[in-house]
């Protein structure tokens, strides 16, 4: 599904990306670790087309499309998500409004109908249900005044809303008690099937406990330095990235 | 010659020139600030980013033809919900009684010429230009000089106007070009509630020139809303007053709301005259091609324990210009002021700009002041947010130049001018600003 080969990243000249390579496959859950200033959210910023990034070298191919020539619109209507670590206030612009808009951009990319205002609601109120979210949350301006739990329950329900082949979230977990990470991990577990596949990319484990990656990859200095199944995060969380450094060191 | 020469020729043929009675008087002092002021040129502090000296270098019909407004015409212009409104009309600037139409009680509306002379000689004559106290200058004076049909409105003690009165400034341009000066004195009974909508169009492709003035006297614990929308054509071109005495502990809520048009000159004054006096000013400009919009605003505080709240945004594009200029008044007396302004713009393109500028000037030391001025561009991580949600470029924008809007659209209390306002707004942004 999302093939990344030797990905080579800058931004205002700086090296972020020094040559990423990764295979996600429909079904799989990836967790990407790392220190700060490793690179994971350059990571994900690249991947769904954040300005100001320079790709210098490699390729990405995802659903059998060169990701990197889709504007961050087409991505989207190819079945791209990310989920923003911080999720963007925009006053006056209404939650459910924001909302119909994409679904139906979404739908129009892929051809297919827009929703008619009772076929929207009824889509709305069943994943409202899914990812435990609140009516009165949707007719407020989006993000606007939402704690940062209720902006990462926001996110997880566009997820649900406009249905992505591949999810990626970005430290989704930072900044969240343990109760606003359970609800917003339940959401991603209920979304989860056969066909989609989920990056998770963190700093820490603990969001892990709830969405169990079947891969780990370590980011250091803009590589993937480690990967390996989900122990690799309890490893981790144990010795601290100190040991990924020293490791680095001994090789380099 | 020069077209305010020929103007000033005029002056000695006015019907009640020489009428003391009546509007003469006002009429003799307005004409002598004329001459001493001159039509602004942009050294007038004032004036210094506005430029109307071309527009008195073109030649102008001065005579109405109102019968020449066709009942085709006013359908395209009506308001929606002018079937439960009074409605009044000015066509080349002169008060046409025929077209007018008045449903509410205690709703009287009169010639200013009649006005003067009967039972509302002494409202007339007290308030009438008191404007020019606070717009030292020869185009405020230009119309006060040469009122012609101009309009008294007088909503009566305790009377609450329960239809809105739309007021239509039509400029029929389809023979010459057109120099219109629409002049209204408002007076608010006391307890009495009124709500306006004023528009502006112009009938055919010559030019109009609109230096419209109106003058709205607000007394004790009424309360007046007023709405003005200016949507001309692009040869349309306006110098509009809006003067506002609030005499009596008294609320007031104003919206101007600026889509289009050539040169726009907005002047909006509010004096608070009595102690627990309120007033809101709103504003919402989206400017595009050559427009030029311009918002002047004064608050006068001169009485303890009163509150005014402004907020005013725009959005420029192309080669666009506007101007901001807020200025709010604390007098020494006034205590206990609440006072808040800020405007908020967008600039949308390499070429448009903006410029604005608060003016605080406090001489009492108990109050509450704020301002704040921003000129930006549209957010990209906004703008990044909603892409990524599937949500095109161009449709994002627009989005997000709504949600920019919406704050003030709000503001517009009646429901078929709130949705007519915001049907405008989100056509020009999805099809123009796109």
């Amino acid at each position: 599904m999302l093939s990344i080969k030797n990905l080579h990243a800058n931004i205002d000249e700086k090296k972020i990306l020094k040559g990423i390579n990764l295979e996600i496959k429909p079904g799989e859950v990836h967790a990407i670790m790392g220190p700060n200033g490793s690179g994971k959210s350059t990571l994900a910023s690249v991947l769904a087309g954040r300005e100001h990034y320079e790709v210098t070298e490699g390729t990405v191919e995802f659903a059998g499309k060169d990701l990197l020539e889709l504007s961050p619109e087409e991505r989207a209507g190819e079945g791209l998500f990310l989920a923003f670590q911080y999720p963007v206030e925009i006053p006056g612009l209404s939650t459910t409004n924001f909302i119909k808009t994409a679904v139906n951009e979404v739908r129009k990319y892929r051809g297919e109908e827009a929703l008619d205002a009772v076929a929207f609601l009824k889509l709305m109120k069943e994943k409202m249900a899914m990812v435990n979210i609140d009516q009165s949350l949707l007719s407020r301006s989006l993000n606007e005044g939402f704690s940062g739990g209720e902006k990462k329950r926001n996110e997880v329900f566009q997820m649900a809303m406009l249905q992505p082949k591949l999810a990626i979230l970005d430290e989704t977990d930072s900044g969240l008690d343990i109760d606003a990470i359970r609800i917003v991990a339940n959401g991603v577990n209920k979304l989860r099937n056969k066909d989609n596949a989920v990056l998770v990319v963190t700093h820490y484990q603990r969001l892990l406990d709830y969405i169990v990656p079947d891969y780990v990859h370590v980011l250091y200095n803009g590589r993937i330095v480690k990967s390996g199944p989900k122990e690799l995060a309890f490893e981790l969380e144990e010795k601290g990235y100190d040991f990924i450094r020293d490791e680095n060191k001994v090789e380099a | 010659m020069n077209n305010l020469e020929y103007i000033k020729e005029r002056f000695n043929q006015l019907p009640s020139v020489n009428d003391l009675n009546g509007l003469g008087v006002i009429r003799q002092k307005a004409f002598e600030a004329l001459n001493n002021m001159g039509i602004p040129t942009t050294r007038h502090e004032e004036w210094k980013y506005t430029r109307i000296g071309s527009f008195f270098n073109k030649e102008y019909q001065y005579q109405a033809n109102q019968s020449a407004v066709s009942a085709a015409d006013l359908a395209a212009i009506r308001l929606p919900g002018y079937e439960q409104a009074n409605e009044l009309f000015y066509i080349n600037g002169r008060y046409s009684a025929e077209l007018s139409v008045i449903r509410s009680k205690g709703l009287t509306v009169q010639f200013l010429q009649e006005a003067a002379r009967n039972e509302y000689k002494d409202i007339v004559s007290k308030h009438l230009g008191h404007s020019s106290n606070y717009l030292k200058d020869g185009i405020n004076a230009l119309s006060t000089a040469f009122v012609q049909d101009g309009l008294f409105v007088h909503v009566k003690k305790g009377q609450i106007v329960e239809h809105p009165i739309y007021i239509y400034n039509i400029t029929d341009a389809r023979q010459a070009n057109v120099l219109a000066q629409p002049r209204t004195l408002v007076y608010v009974g006391e307890n009495a509630q009124v709500k306006f909508v004023e528009t502006f169009n112009t009938l055919g492709t010559q030019e109009s020139f609109t230096n419209r003035v109106i003058e709205i006297v607000v007394e004790k614990d009424a309360i007046t809303e007023y709405y003005k929308i200016q949507t001309d054509a692009s040869h349309a071109s306006q110098v509009a007053t809006t003067h506002i005495q609030q005499i009596g502990k008294s609320s007031t809520h104003t919206v101007t709301v600026s889509l289009n048009s050539g040169l726009v000159r907005n002047n909006l004054n509010i004096v608070l005259d009595e102690q627990y006096c309120e007033a809101h000013l709103y504003g919402i400009y989206l400017q595009q091609g050559q427009s030029h919009i311009d918002n002047h605003t004064v608050v006068d505080h001169a009485k303890p324990n009163c509150e005014s709240n402004e907020l005013y945004k725009g959005m420029l594009d192309d080669q666009s210009t506007g101007v901001f200029n807020g200025k709010i008044f604390v007098r020494q007396d006034a205590q206990k002021t609440n006072a808040y302004q800020s405007n908020k713009n967008v600039l949308l393109s390499e070429g448009a700009s903006v410029n604005t500028k608060p003016q605080l000037e406090i001489f009492a030391d108990d109050v509450k002041c704020s301002h704040g001025c921003t000129i930006g561009q549209l957010d990209e991580e906004s703008l990044f947010y909603l892409r990524s949600r599937g949500i095109s470029e161009s449709i994002a924008r627009s989005l997000l130049l709504h949600g920019f809007a919406v704050d003030i659209l709000e503001q517009i209390k009646l429901t078929p001018i709130r949705e007519y306002v915001d049907k405008l707004i989100s056509e020009r942004l999805e099809f123009e600003f796109a």
